[in-house]
C-alpha cells in the first residue's frame, strides 16, 4: 500500500517522464516567455531611466502568459492521447490527481522561471536574482498553477478548450498578479522588508486558500 | 412571488419619486449625483446575486438538484447585468464629477474584476453542452470565483493605499433626506432583484419542461 505522498509522486513523475522524451511544454514556454519580453521591450520602446519600474510587470506577465501555455497542455495532451480515462482510472482519490498535476505544472513553470530570470535579468540589466525574489516567484507561480491546474482540468471538457482557460484564470488570478507585481518591484528597489507592503502575505493567503479550494472541488471537474 | 410582482411596480415609482423629486439636489455634483441612488442598489444586487451563486453552486454539487444549477445560471445572469448597470452609471457619474470617464479606484475596479470573473461564468456555461457538466464545471468556478471577491478587494485596495490617492469616493456625508432615499432605492432593487430571480428561474423550469417534451417526442417516433 502506498502512501499518499507516493501516489501524488508517482503521477509528478508520469509528467516529468513524459515531458523530458518530448521537451514539448518546457521548450515552448521558455521561447513564449522571451518573445514576450522581447515584445515588451518594442512596445514600451524600455528606457533606462522606467526599467525598474516597467520590468516588474513585463516579468509577471511573461510569467503569467508563459505558464498559461504550459497549463493548457497539462490536460490537453491526456484527452488527445486518450490517456485521460487511463489517469481517472487509477486507484487514488482525485484529490491526488490534483496535486500531482498541480505539482507538475509548479515544477514545469519554476523551471521555465530558472531559465527566464537570467534572460530578464540581462536584457533589463537588473541584478535580480536575490533570493527575496526567487521566494516571490515561487510563491506567484505556486497561486498561479493552483488555480490554473483546476481551471485547465474545467476547460478541457468546453468546446473551445485552450481559449477557456486565460478568460477563466486571468479574472481570478489577478491578486496573484497584483501582489506579485508590486513585491517584486520592492524586491528590486530593494526596500527592506519591514516597510514593504503586505504583498508576501496576500501571495501566502492565496496560495492556501486556492490550494485548498481547488483540492476540494476538483473531483467534481470529473463528474458525468 | 404575487406579493412581490404587485410591490415591484410600486416600489420602483416610489424610488423614482424619492430619487428625482423628495432628495433634495447635491450642493456642488448638482443633480447628477442623483445617479447615485440607482449606482449604489445596482452594486448591491450585483453583490447580492454573486453570493446566491455561491450558495447555489455548493447546493448543486452537495444535491445535484437541477433547481440550485437554474438558481445559479439565472442569479449569475442577473449579477451580470446589474454589475454592468453599476459600471455604467458610475461611468456617467465620473465624467462630470472626476472630469474623466475611469478611475482605478479601489472600489471601480474590484467590481471590473467581478464583472470580468462572472462574464468568463457565464462564457464557460456556453461552451460546454452536456446539461450536469455544465453545471458541476460552472459550479467549481462559481465557488472559485466568490471566493476569490475579498481578496480581489482586499489587494487592490492596498495596490490603490500605497500610490498617491487622489480622489476619495468615501468623504461623502449624506443628508437624512438622502439616506432615506438610498434606503427606499435599496429596497426597490432588492425587491426587483427577488422578482427578476423568480421570472429568470420559472423560464429555466419551462425551459426544462421543453427539453423533456421535446425528448418524449423523438422517442415516440
Amino acid at each position: 500500500m502506498k502512501s499518499y505522498l507516493d501516489k501524488v509522486l508517482a503521477i509528478v513523475g508520469k509528467d516529468v517522464a513524459s515531458e523530458l522524451r518530448t521537451r514539448e511544454v518546457l521548450s515552448s514556454m521558455f521561447v513564449f516567455a522571451v518573445l514576450v519580453i522581447v515584445i515588451f521591450n518594442f512596445a514600451f520602446e524600455l528606457k533606462v531611466d522606467n526599467t525598474e519600474a516597467v520590468a516588474p510587470g513585463v516579468l509577471w506577465v511573461a510569467i503569467a502568459f508563459a505558464g498559461m501555455l504550459g497549463l493548457n497542455r497539462s490536460f490537453i495532451t491526456e484527452k488527445d492521447r486518450g490517456c485521460m480515462e487511463g489517469l481517472l482510472l487509477c486507484p487514488v482519490d482525485r484529490s491526488t490527481i490534483y496535486l500531482g498535476k498541480m505539482l507538475g505544472n509548479l515544477l514545469f513553470m519554476t523551471t521555465m522561471e530558472v531559465i527566464v530570470l537570467p534572460v530578464f535579468a540581462a536584457f533589463f540589466n537588473l541584478s535580480v536574482l536575490s533570493p527575496r525574489l526567487l521566494l516571490i516567484v515561487v510563491l506567484g507561480t505556486i497561486g498561479f498553477a493552483a488555480v490554473g491546474t483546476l481551471f485547465s482540468a474545467v476547460a478541457v471538457h468546453t468546446r473551445t478548450r485552450e481559449v477557456m482557460l486565460p478568460i477563466l484564470l486571468l479574472p481570478v488570478a489577478v491578486p496573484v498578479l497584483v501582489a506579485a507585481v508590486k513585491a517584486t518591484e520592492d524586491a528590486i528597489a530593494r526596500i527592506p522588508p519591514p516597510t514593504e507592503g503586505p504583498w508576501l502575505g496576500v501571495l501566502v493567503a492565496f496560495d492556501i486558500i486556492f490550494t485548498t479550494v481547488a483540492f476540494l472541488t476538483f473531483e467534481y471537474v470529473f463528474q458525468e | 412571488m404575487t406579493v412581490v410582482r404587485w410591490l415591484v411596480p410600486l416600489a420602483m415609482v416610489a424610488a423614482l419619486f424619492m430619487a428625482f423629486v423628495f432628495a433634495p439636489t447635491e450642493a456642488t455634483m448638482g443633480d447628477v449625483q442623483r445617479i447615485f441612488y440607482f449606482h449604489v442598489p445596482s452594486a448591491w444586487v450585483a453583490f447580492m446575486a454573486f453570493a446566491v451563486v455561491f450558495v447555489a453552486s455548493i447546493q448543486w454539487l452537495r444535491t445535484r438538484s437541477q433547481r440550485w444549477d437554474a438558481l445559479a445560471v439565472s442569479a449569475a445572469e442577473i449579477g451580470v447585468l446589474f454589475a454592468t448597470v453599476a459600471l455604467v452609471t458610475g461611468s456617467i457619474w465620473a465624467k462630470p464629477t472626476w472630469g474623466t470617464w475611469w478611475d482605478w479606484d479601489p472600489r471601480l475596479t474590484s467590481t471590473l474584476i467581478l464583472w470580468l470573473i462572472y462574464v468568463s461564468y457565464m462564457m464557460l456555461r456556453s461552451v460546454i453542452e452536456n446539461p450536469s457538466k455544465r453545471a458541476s464545471l460552472s459550479a467549481v468556478v462559481g465557488i472559485v470565483g466568490f471566493v476569490d471577491v475579498p481578496i480581489v478587494f482586499m489587494s487592490i485596495r492596498w495596490w490603490r493605499t500605497i500610490h498617491p490617492v487622489v480622489i476619495t469616493g468615501n468623504s461623502m456625508n449624506l443628508d437624512p433626506s438622502m439616506l432615506l432615499t438610498l434606503m427606499v432605492c435599496l429596497a426597490a432593487f432588492t425587491l426587483l432583484f427577488v422578482h427578476l430571480l423568480g421570472m429568470r428561474l420559472a423560464l429555466e423550469q419551462q425551459r426544462e419542461e421543453v427539453n423533456l417534451l421535446r425528448e418524449a417526442i423523438l422517442y415516440e417516433e
